[in-house]
């Protein structure tokens, strides 16, 4: 259960989100090159200050943890926010408060929870954590390779690059607009959420800290937000495809008066609610550091496997509209096709659970 | 001359005999058209007082054999043409055979289908576009949707409601409407893959003549169901367009051009089946296959492709055969390619890993996987949804009792969508 307080941030986040980001804004950005509205950013990031939810208020955050993050995300995902928080909030700002020494945080951080710094985080693989540092490496002063995608390079003026270096992997702030990088925009299948393919040759990084990249650390905390985010989404068309059962009407009665399809509706909610309640608890994980700690896999595996069956249904209940251009269904269904692949699919993260419980161990090398 | 006896082999070589003398790939298309369907060669399955010959199948396509052999046209390909062809040949008048036909044969005229309704799909019966007679015509009101076509055609076939106090299948007419007339507007019909395939059309005070009624007034539903089962024969069916149109000459470049308009808004219906069969070369040239995880699913895909293909195959056998009213293996073959398009995606999103959340010319094969994730979900709606599919199996195979009806009164009393539920 949520407290008060946290219900209470939710509905702050809530209401900004129905009244900025309504279907309307949504296809807006999708149709755009920038992919978001620079004002409502802005707003987003000063007004409500969501930017730096889990950011410490030394860092110019809100100092709240991994379940308002999630509160804030599965918002996002309800309403199908356009705007660099996944990449600049989640992906790069957890990999700058994992690995960075203190004083690159007091420099890096502050920018990026006010939203006037828009980071990412550059991956040259964004679906199977085993295989990083693959095609991007650093030799001690440059770095140099390819990430065939990045959530929103084409708008970020930092990025923080995980690289090979020697035996391991290193973290990197490099500034985007230095000469040496170039950023080319991709079409996605999911528009709501930009990706370039970013090429270094020799370019300049700042070492992120002196350890190696826990990766293990990372990918849990960006899946359970991903899978927050996934969950606020499947909620959204789920609640849209039960009221559309109540009101279309076949054969001289509502559809959802149809056996078939109260049981196909019944058992989407099921999954949606263990889906959500693993995902929960991977926060609560997350926050307090005990239970099982490959939850987070868990929840990506659960939201993953929720989120698109609920997208798939929810076209097939609507019949022939659900599958137009016109109706909005579509835009969710795309992000939940992304999203079940982006930071592994639930197939991946099966394995990467069960390697967990029996060895308790990050992954082995395939 | 051959007639519904002759052998194919008597058949074989009539036709080659007359190909050799009139067939010439340099000769005009239009011209050429007139010439096939003169010669009664444009539809043999047709009765001989229109352009046919009363074959059998068999005998039908051993015709369409040696056209193929000699690299010949045939008739116009249009899908909406051929259901509007048949269903005018079984239901028409002789004037109306005689105005109608012809011109779909040959090409001169487009049709579309004018069935599907936003408010009535599954339902079609359901549909509220209206038809009164006003002196010698009909004026007709509504809107329909999911009309391939309907931006080219010249005709579209048409149902309409003509009665309201009668239940809502005695109610229906079926009219042949000129689609080119003030009254009727054809807007793009977008679907969420990005292709727009299909139009809505607005139908405001446009007019039918009273002799374009087709059958008579109230027997519209069992002539829709001619059309309709002319389409699910045609779902899934091949549309390549055949041999000719890899051949050179003149005539070919116009049947490429012909063909190009009328199968355009086909190009998606391979991808929405699922592409099963690029499965395995994708899984091997990208090194997915080594991962046992992509085995399975690839396998699951195959397996239910190879079930379907054998089961559809035992089903025409036993049709063939005659001795079998009710065939379980036609019934299922649509469900199962829903299961097996389903299927196929998601083995095709294992393939690519992270390559899934790419489109267009940034993905795998230039676009075709994506294109395969985003058109699946239609498989399973159009041409009748599986839920249907699932109620006629289970009703008219297994003889399992019928659901309770709640529509069978006058049409005008039956409820309709809730409005603020
Ligand atoms: C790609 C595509 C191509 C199409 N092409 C054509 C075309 O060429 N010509 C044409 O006329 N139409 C076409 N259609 C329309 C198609 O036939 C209808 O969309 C379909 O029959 C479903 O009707 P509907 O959209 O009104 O959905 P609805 O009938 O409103 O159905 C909504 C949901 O309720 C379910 N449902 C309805 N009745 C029952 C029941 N009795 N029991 C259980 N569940 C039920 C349905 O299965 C569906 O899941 C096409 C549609 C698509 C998507």
């Amino acid at each position: 259960m949520l407290s008060e307080d946290t219900e209470q941030f939710r509905e702050v986040v809530a209401r900004f989100l129905a009244d900025k980001s309504p279907t309307q804004a949504v296809r807006k950005c999708m149709a755009s090159a920038e992919g978001y509205e620079p004002d409502v950013w802005r707003q987003l990031c000063g007004e409500v200050g969501l930017a730096g939810t889990h950011l410490p208020e030394r860092f110019g955050g809100f100092g709240f943890g991994p379940v308002e993050l999630g509160i804030t995300c599965q918002e996002m995902g309800r309403s199908l926010y356009c705007g660099p928080f996944f990449s600049s909030s989640v992906m790069a700002a957890h990999a700058i408060l994992n690995q960075a020494s203190n004083e690159q945080k007091e420099r890096l951080l502050p920018g990026i929870a006010d939203g006037s710094v828009i980071a990412t985080l550059v991956l040259d693989n964004v679906a199977d954590a085993d295989r990083l540092g693959r095609s991007l490496f650093s030799d001690g002063a440059r770095l140099d390779g390819t990430a065939n995608m990045v959530v929103d390079a084409h708008i970020a003026q930092g990025f923080v690059v995980i690289a090979s270096e020697g035996d391991g992997l290193a973290a990197f702030w490099v500034d985007a607009m230095q000469s040496g990088i170039d950023v080319e925009p991709l079409e996605a299948l999911d528009p709501t959420r930009k990706l370039s393919r970013v090429s270094l040759s020799s370019v300049e990084g700042e070492r992120l800290g002196d350890g190696p990249v826990d990766v293990t650390r990372l990918w849990d905390q960006l899946c359970t937000a991903l899978a927050h985010e996934m969950i606020g989404g499947a909620e959204a068309l789920f609640d849209s495809t039960i009221a559309y059962l109540k009101m279309r009407v076949q054969f001289g009665r509502p559809i959802g008066s149809f056996q078939a399809l109260k049981h196909r509706a019944a058992d989407l909610l099921m999954e949606l609610e263990l889906a959500r309640a693993v995902t929960h608890e991977a926060a609560r994980v997350l926050a307090s550091g005990e239970g099982d700690p490959w939850t987070p896999n868990m929840a990506k595996a659960m939201a993953g496997d929720a989120y698109f069956a609920i997208a798939k249904q929810a076209i097939q209940l609507r019949g022939g509209i659900g599958f137009t251009w016109e109706e909005d269904v579509h835009l969710w269904f795309k992000r939940a096709k992304a999203s079940e692949v982006l930071l592994g699919t639930p197939g991946w993260h099966r394995e990467k659970m069960m390697m967990r419980m029996t060895k308790n161990s990050g992954g082995v090398d395939v | 001359m051959s007639d519904e006896s002759s052998s194919i082999e008597t058949i074989r070589a009539e036709v080659s005999a007359w190909l050799d003398e009139n067939w010439s790939p340099v000769r005009p298309l239009k011209e050429w058209r007139e010439t096939l369907v003169e010669g009664g060669w444009a539809a043999p399955t047709w009765p001989r007082a229109y352009y046919g010959r009363g074959f059998n199948e068999t005998q039908a396509a051993a015709v369409q054999q040696v056209f193929a052999e000699k690299g010949a046209v045939g008739v116009a390909q249009a899908g909406p043409g051929r259901l509007a062809s048949h269903t005018i040949l079984t239901h028409g008048t002789d004037a109306q055979k005689r105005r109608y036909l012809r011109p779909i044969l040959t090409g001169e005229e487009a049709w579309c289908q004018l069935f599907s309704e936003p408010g009535s799909g599954s339902d079609l019966a359901g549909l509220t576009t209206k038809a009164e007679k006003v002196g010698d015509r009909w004026i007709i009101n509504g809107q329909k949707v999911w009309n391939t076509s309907a931006h080219h055609a010249d005709f579209g076939i048409l149902l309409a409601r003509t009665n309201w106090d009668v239940p809502k299948h005695q109610g229906i007419s079926y009219f042949l409407i000129d689609m080119r007339q003030a009254g009727v507007e054809v807007r793009p019909l977008k679907q969420m893959n990005g292709h727009a395939s299909f139009n809505e059309v607005f139908m405001s005070d446009a007019e039918v003549l009273a002799e374009d009624l087709l059958g008579a007034e109230g027997e519209g539903w069992s002539i829709a169901a001619t059309t309709l089962s002319l389409e699910r024969q045609a779902f899934g069916s091949d549309r390549s367009g055949g041999a000719a149109k890899d051949l050179e000459g003149p005539i070919y470049d116009e049947y490429r051009a012909e063909l190009a308009i009328a199968l355009e808004p086909y190009t998606w219906y391979p991808q929405r089946a699922g592409r099963a069969d690029l499965l395995l070369k994708r899984a091997e040239g990208n090194g997915a296959i080594s991962d046992p995880l992509v085995r399975q699913e690839i396998a699951r895909a195959l397996c239910l492709k190879k079930g379907a293909d054998l089961a559809a195959a035992a089903a025409v056998a036993k049709r063939r055969s005659g001795k079998h009213r009710v065939i379980p293996e036609g019934s299922i073959g649509k469900l199962a390619a829903s299961e097996i398009a389903r299927q196929a995606a998601h083995a095709h999103t294992l393939i690519s890993g992270a390559d899934a959340l790419l489109a267009g010319a940034n993905s795998e094969l230039d676009g075709i996987v994506a294109e395969v994730l985003l058109s699946v979900p239609a498989i399973s709606i159009a041409g009748g949804t599986d839920e249907i599919q699932k109620n006629i199996i289970s009703e008219r195979v297994l003889g399992l009792p019928k659901e309770p009806r709640f529509d069978t009164g006058p049409f005008r009393d039956v409820p309709r969508n809730i409005k603020d539920a």
